[in-house]
């Protein structure tokens, strides 16, 4: 498996049936791949839609269902269009159960920056800042480091942010962390790593409980 | 007889330089592209597009900013316009994001006869500056988001009827119901024009007193069709 699909196949383990979700582009868009085929759950997209299922296979595309990422999708059983008053509204309003999030930098203290790198990358705000800022619970999949290899879970975001403290639990390649009072708990350890590494390749403290750190593959 | 439907001509005419004037849709779905390509047509520049995105490289509004028409967008996000990200990093065009729903929900006040909202959206964040912000009386801070309206709204519906009611499709409904509402001018394309009476009552999403006009789509361009690079 790819990194991305590690941390995708992690992601989907959080997931209880029934839930409202709304998955992030890049890795989130993987996680409904490995979850159990009879787990329903209602995925939420930005541009109107709950109860959006897998892609749709080349040639079974319609040209007026879209996801918030622009691919083309199928639906799940029960599912419903509405405008984007109401597709917000869900957001903000405290409906949605998890929100899968991508990162630049996560703080120890659950700060999340996604949205702006200034003066090289400022594509604009989308869905994110309230999904990172409403949904019930935050977490974040995103490779350990970034392609250079530099951390990017640091005590304080260097980036502007998308939102404070909203971060609940950071699923990478290598790791499983919470974000707690105390400061950011090793929950779980990707099978083939070693805690010396995950803490060499993280910039903030990392706290373990207890002796044995379950593993994940 | 009451008949908004009208010709595509005869809507030339509301366009003027300088005007703010929002466009539905949410990447291709809901994107009233004939409308796009009349106001293009019209010459009419300087103006301020109220969008949620920029469409894609040389399709939709980017076809307006491509060709210098555009001096300002009010939008949430230029995430799959790389042309447009270079409009705004030269100086060329200026942009004011904003939260996805948070623009939503300043076309709806600016169509329901309301000034502004209060919201905690962006409030620890650099979004903050510049912002009215207003105390509460249990001591919250909240960034005071003022209403938005425009000159003209343009409009997709696959439905419309002489009443102008209209009834949208699948993921095309996204920001086209609000901003009907939020427009001096409602102009809306639609792919079908249906008699009136024929659209349940129960089913009509924009009653047609938020609609000025209906223009009927021609033929539907290979604008309007699955774009080949979000296909598996």
């Amino acid at each position: 498996m790819s990194f991305k699909e590690i941390i995708a196949k992690r992601a989907a383990r959080e997931i209880r049936p029934g839930q409202v979700i709304n998955l992030g582009i890049g890795i989130p868009t993987q996680i409904l791949q490995f979850l159990p085929a009879d787990t329903v759950v209602f995925i939420h997209s930005e541009n109107g839609i709950l109860g959006i299922g897998p892609r749709c296979r080349r040639g079974t595309e319609n040209r007026n269902l879209i996801d918030a990422g622009g691919n083309y999708v199928t639906l799940q059983p029960g599912a419903s269009f509405f405008d984007s008053i109401l597709s917000f509204s869900l957001v903000r309003g405290g409906r949605l159960d998890i929100a899968f999030l991508g990162a630049l930098e996560i703080s120890a203290k659950g700060d999340l920056a996604n949205w702006i790198i200034p003066g090289r990358y400022s594509p604009g705000i989308g869905g994110g800042m309230e999904l990172a800022q409403k949904a019930k619970r935050v977490i974040v999949t995103t490779t350990h480091t970034t392609k250079e290899g530099t951390p990017k879970i640091f005590p304080e975001c260097t980036l502007p942010i998308t939102a404070k403290a909203c971060v609940g639990t950071i699923i990478t390649e290598l790791a499983v962390m919470e974000v707690t009072p105390e400061g950011l708990v090793l929950k779980e350890l990707a099978e083939g790593t070693d805690f010396e590494t995950v803490k060499s390749l993280t910039a903030a403290p990392l706290i373990v409980k207890g002796d044995s750190i379950p593993r994940y593959s | 007889m009451i008949d908004k439907v009208c010709t595509l001509a005869s809507v030339m005419k509301f366009f003027r330089d300088r005007q703010t004037i929002m466009v539905g849709g949410f990447g291709v779905p809901g994107t009233p592209f004939m409308l796009i390509d009349a106001l293009l047509e019209s010459g009419r520049s300087a103006l301020t597009l109220v969008k949620n995105e920029a469409n894609e490289d040389h399709l939709g509004v980017s076809k307006l900013i491509e060709a210098g028409r555009v001096e300002k967008l009010i939008i949430s996000h230029l995430g799959l316009n790389a042309t447009a990200i270079g409009f705004m990093n030269r100086g060329e065009i200026q942009v004011d994001f904003y939260p996805q729903g948070i623009l939503a929900e300043k076309i709806r006040s600016g169509g329901a006869g309301i000034f502004g909202f209060l919201t905690d959206i962006g409030i620890d964040t650099i979004l903050k500056k510049g912002k009215e912000l207003v105390k509460t009386r249990d001591g919250r801070e909240l960034i005071l988001e003022p209403a938005t309206r425009a000159d003209i709204s343009l409009i997709h519906a696959a439905q419309g009827d002489r009443y102008g009611n209209l009834v949208y499709e699948k993921s095309a409904r996204n920001f086209n119901p609000v901003m009907a509402m939020a427009a001096d001018i409602v102009i809306a394309e639609v792919e079908q024009i249906v008699e009136v009476g024929d659209i349940s009552p129960d089913s009509i999403h924009t009653p047609g007193a938020f609609v000025d006009h209906v223009v009927v789509i021609e033929e539907l361009t290979p604008d309007y069709g699955v774009l080949s690079r979000h296909v598996l």
